[in-house]
């Protein structure tokens, strides 16, 4: 089947992406620079510089020279490929075998899909329109050859379309720099006066090997088709996901059970090959009757170990409404991480981590997650903020716990009591809470909290503790100082 | 005749004798399968140094693969329990590991544990929002081999269901110890001791001001194979003290003027 190759050529890419990410550039004169041999060196202008005469090469001085209000931002390589990837991947609704062609296009192999979108013109509409929707400049052609539609998506008229077999007709007008021909080359065809590929595309191929190498002899076969050209589609990504239809409706938590296994087994093998875990997984039902059933579950730390995920899953099976039957089952991994291999053990430790993390799935798909937590401390003054919870197992602390004494059982809401004070920044002789009056036999502090200034202001805390005469330990606070404005004061926790 | 009577009798004797030996060699097995001595061909854990509680267990050493009650009344208890089962705690996690504690509401504040020898970055805390599921999650948490040991906070429990926890101990042993905050009433639960804590007024040098290290009334109050009693306990950030208080001694005086 005869072959046939879309190329699009983003002529402004990089600040085309910048100005669709960050809408106030849109229009205006901006590029980005790069440092070259200790100088800073345009590498990508936009639009609107590009019309200015700013080329990328230039030093950004020169740019400034003729356009002093041009923006300037720092470059980031690699950033173009990455772009070209992500942009291939997109194209992927067009045809199942686009492939990036870096520094600044795409090469599209669309045999047998133009039809479906009614007739190449149409679809090279669609595609091209598509993306100046989204905001980047594109030129774009379609011939039998990648050597000839490259040519034409640069040097060619706007959306041109080589028929069949047409591309020595298309490619005659076009300069010898549509050849893709290294600067040497085209250096020397300058010279003598080549200006268009019609000029030398007729000359017997002995001299033209003899002048110019075998270079221009193979870039213009290619783009004829005479010589082969790899291509490398990018690959898309296949999801992680897996399906079981069945014979007969199941409908039976047994049945379901069965069926979960295998899929578990099946997407775990795989899993297992690619060195992924599991982080976030939905088990689908399709039923008889049309609706569909799911259960999820998530892992506090990606797990490919089909016996645990099973376990997730068999805490909610129960909750699955088979009614009349399920006749096809779904398993998907929503999120999937890398596995952090176990690291060899040199010395003894009690306590295997991953088992506490299986432990803590579990017990998370029960009560639903956010109930087990982990604190670790955070540099905050108030008490009641200085602990956040962890995010994963493996976290370590980044500050030291506080050394100051705190008490075992924090009160969430500070309660308020009244109290018998002998003089201003002593700690009280008794006080009432909950009707309750309490004598204090000994005391410590105060221990000055203040509010965090870069959030809010307001009077600081001091903090005592205070021992009562059976030895109960507590600890009150003051919200305020005396001789400003009317303290408050409250019990704020227990000490052990 | 008399002569056989009597070689009839020694070797009665002799039998009886295999047979206590037997009897004492089976209730030494049953002592390890339940956790309270630890295993033929494992070392006394050297881990935990309660000083003057060791007495009172059996072969000196604390049940690990067990689990504890203990009981309190009020909050000032509950705190002093908290504190006791973080030095507990502290000592088993010497080497590293995980610990559980959980409950119906969040009760404790992970920054004190630190000065009661605990990291409390190594303590994982559930906070169970449903009474049904506690005993699920507790029996879950006692049956990890992973666990150093496990807290439980609750308010009743049934009898069956500490056997059963004691099964999942049995099995995995973890320590587990389960706290009865409030309890409506003190039946009976299968566990290897029971114990109940009230605070204690510090102790401070004579004419300082400021309060002293925690000290505690440590009251064992059953322990299976072991023997019961009362301690008075201070707790100076390192390790247990006992007190010889001259406070309780004063109170004596003072009930003796007034009566």
């Amino acid at each position: 089947m005869p072959k046939r190759f879309l190329s699009l050529w983003f002529s402004h890419l990089i600040t085309d992406r910048l100005a669709i990410r960050y809408p106030e550039l849109r229009g205006k004169p901006f590029v980005l620079a790069g440092n070259e041999r200790g100088r800073a060196v345009v590498q990508a202008s936009s639009r609107e510089a590009y019309a200015r005469g700013i080329r990328p090469g230039k030093a950004v001085a020169d740019a400034r020279a003729i356009f002093p209000d041009i923006q300037v931002y720092a470059d980031k390589p690699g950033w173009s490929k990455r772009l070209l990837h992500r942009l291939a991947g997109w194209c992927l609704q067009y045809t199942p075998l686009p492939a990036a062609d870096p520094p600044s296009g795409l090469m599209l192999d669309i045999s047998g899909c133009p039809h479906l979108w009614g007739g190449e013109s149409a679809y090279l509409q669609a595609l091209v329109s598509a993306l100046e929707s989204k905001g980047y400049h594109v030129r774009a052609a379609i011939a039998d050859t990648i050597g000839a539609a490259w040519a034409l998506a640069r040097y060619g008229e706007q959306a041109c379309i080589a028929g069949k077999g047409m591309q020595r007709e298309a490619l005659l007008p076009l300069p010898p720099a549509a050849l893709r021909l290294e600067a040497r080359t085209l250096e020397g065809l300058d010279k003598l006066g080549f200006r268009q590929i019609e000029q030398f595309i007729d000359l017997p191929a002995a001299t033209l090997r003899r002048r110019f190498g075998e270079e221009l002899l193979f870039r213009l076969g290619q783009a004829l088709g005479e010589e082969e050209e790899a291509f490398q589609p990018v690959l898309p990504r296949v999801p992680y996901e897996e399906q079981l239809p069945c014979l007969e409706p199941i409908r039976t938590a047994r049945g379901i059970e069965i069926a979960l296994r295998k899929l578990l087994d099946r997407l775990c093998q795989r899993l297992i090959r690619e060195g992924k875990g599991l982080r976030k997984a939905v088990f689908k039902g399709l039923r008889v009757d049309g609706k569909t059933v799911e259960i999820s579950i998530g892992t506090g730390r990606a797990s490919h170990n089909p016996e645990h995920l099973f376990r997730l899953f068999s805490l909610k099976i129960p909750s699955l409404e088979p009614a009349l039957g399920i006749e096809l089952f779904y398993l998907e991994g929503l999120m999937v991480e890398k596995v952090q291999l176990p690291q060899e053990q040199l010395w003894h430790r009690s306590g295997d981590p991953a088992a506490v993390a299986e432990l803590v799935d579990r017990i998370g798909t029960r009560l639903g997650s956010g109930h087990m937590q982990r604190y670790l401390p955070e540099e905050r003054h108030w008490p009641e903020h200085s602990v956040r919870p962890a995010c994963s197992l493996d976290e370590k602390p980044d500050t030291d716990w506080p050394d100051s004494v705190r008490p075992m059982h924090l009160l969430s809401v500070p309660e308020p009591i009244s109290v018998m004070v002998p003089l201003p920044d002593y700690p009280p002789l008794h006080f009432k809470h909950q009707g309750k009056l309490v004598r204090v036999a000994r005391a410590d502090g105060p221990e000055r909290i203040e509010q965090e200034w870069w959030l809010q202001t307001g009077p600081p805390r001091d903090y005592y503790c205070v021992e009562d005469t059976e030895g109960g330990r507590y600890w009150l606070f003051r919200l305020g100082l005396y001789g400003k404005g009317k303290p408050q004061w409250f019990l704020h926790g227990y000490f052990s | 005749m008399n002569r056989v009577k009597y070689t009839h009798s020694a070797e009665t004797m002799k039998l009886n004798s295999d047979k206590i030996e037997q009897l004492r060699q089976l209730k030494q097995e049953i002592m390890e399968l339940e956790g309270y001595i630890p295993q033929k061909g494992q070392q006394t854990d050297s881990r935990l140094q309660l000083g003057p509680l060791h007495e009172a267990f059996p072969g000196r050493a604390f049940p690990l693969a067990a689990n504890h009650e203990f009981i309190s009344h009020n909050s000032s208890e509950a705190a002093s329990t908290q504190g006791f089962l973080a030095v507990i705690l502290g000592m088993l996690m010497q080497k590293g590991g995980f610990c559980l504690w959980l409950g119906t509401c969040p009760q404790v504040f992970p920054p004190a544990l630190k000065c009661f020898g605990l990291a409390p970055e190594r303590v994982l805390f559930v906070n169970v929002p449903r009474e049904k599921d506690l005993l699920w999650t507790l029996e879950q948490a006692l049956s990890c081999e992973a666990l150093v040991a496990v807290v439980g906070e609750m308010r009743e429990l049934g009898f069956s269901e500490s056997q059963r926890l004691q099964l999942a101990v049995e099995r995995s042993r973890v320590t587990g110890f389960l706290h009865r905050h409030q309890p409506r009433s003190l039946h009976a639960l299968a566990c290897a001791t029971r114990w109940k804590l009230a605070p204690l007024p510090s102790t401070v040098p004579a004419g300082m001001p400021g309060m002293g290290w925690p000290a505690w009334k440590v009251s064992l109050l059953k322990a299976r194979n072991g023997k019961p009693g009362h301690w008075q306990l201070q707790w100076d950030g390192e390790g247990f003290q006992e007190l010889f208080h001259q406070q309780s001694q004063k109170i004596v005086q003072n009930r003796k003027n007034y009566a």
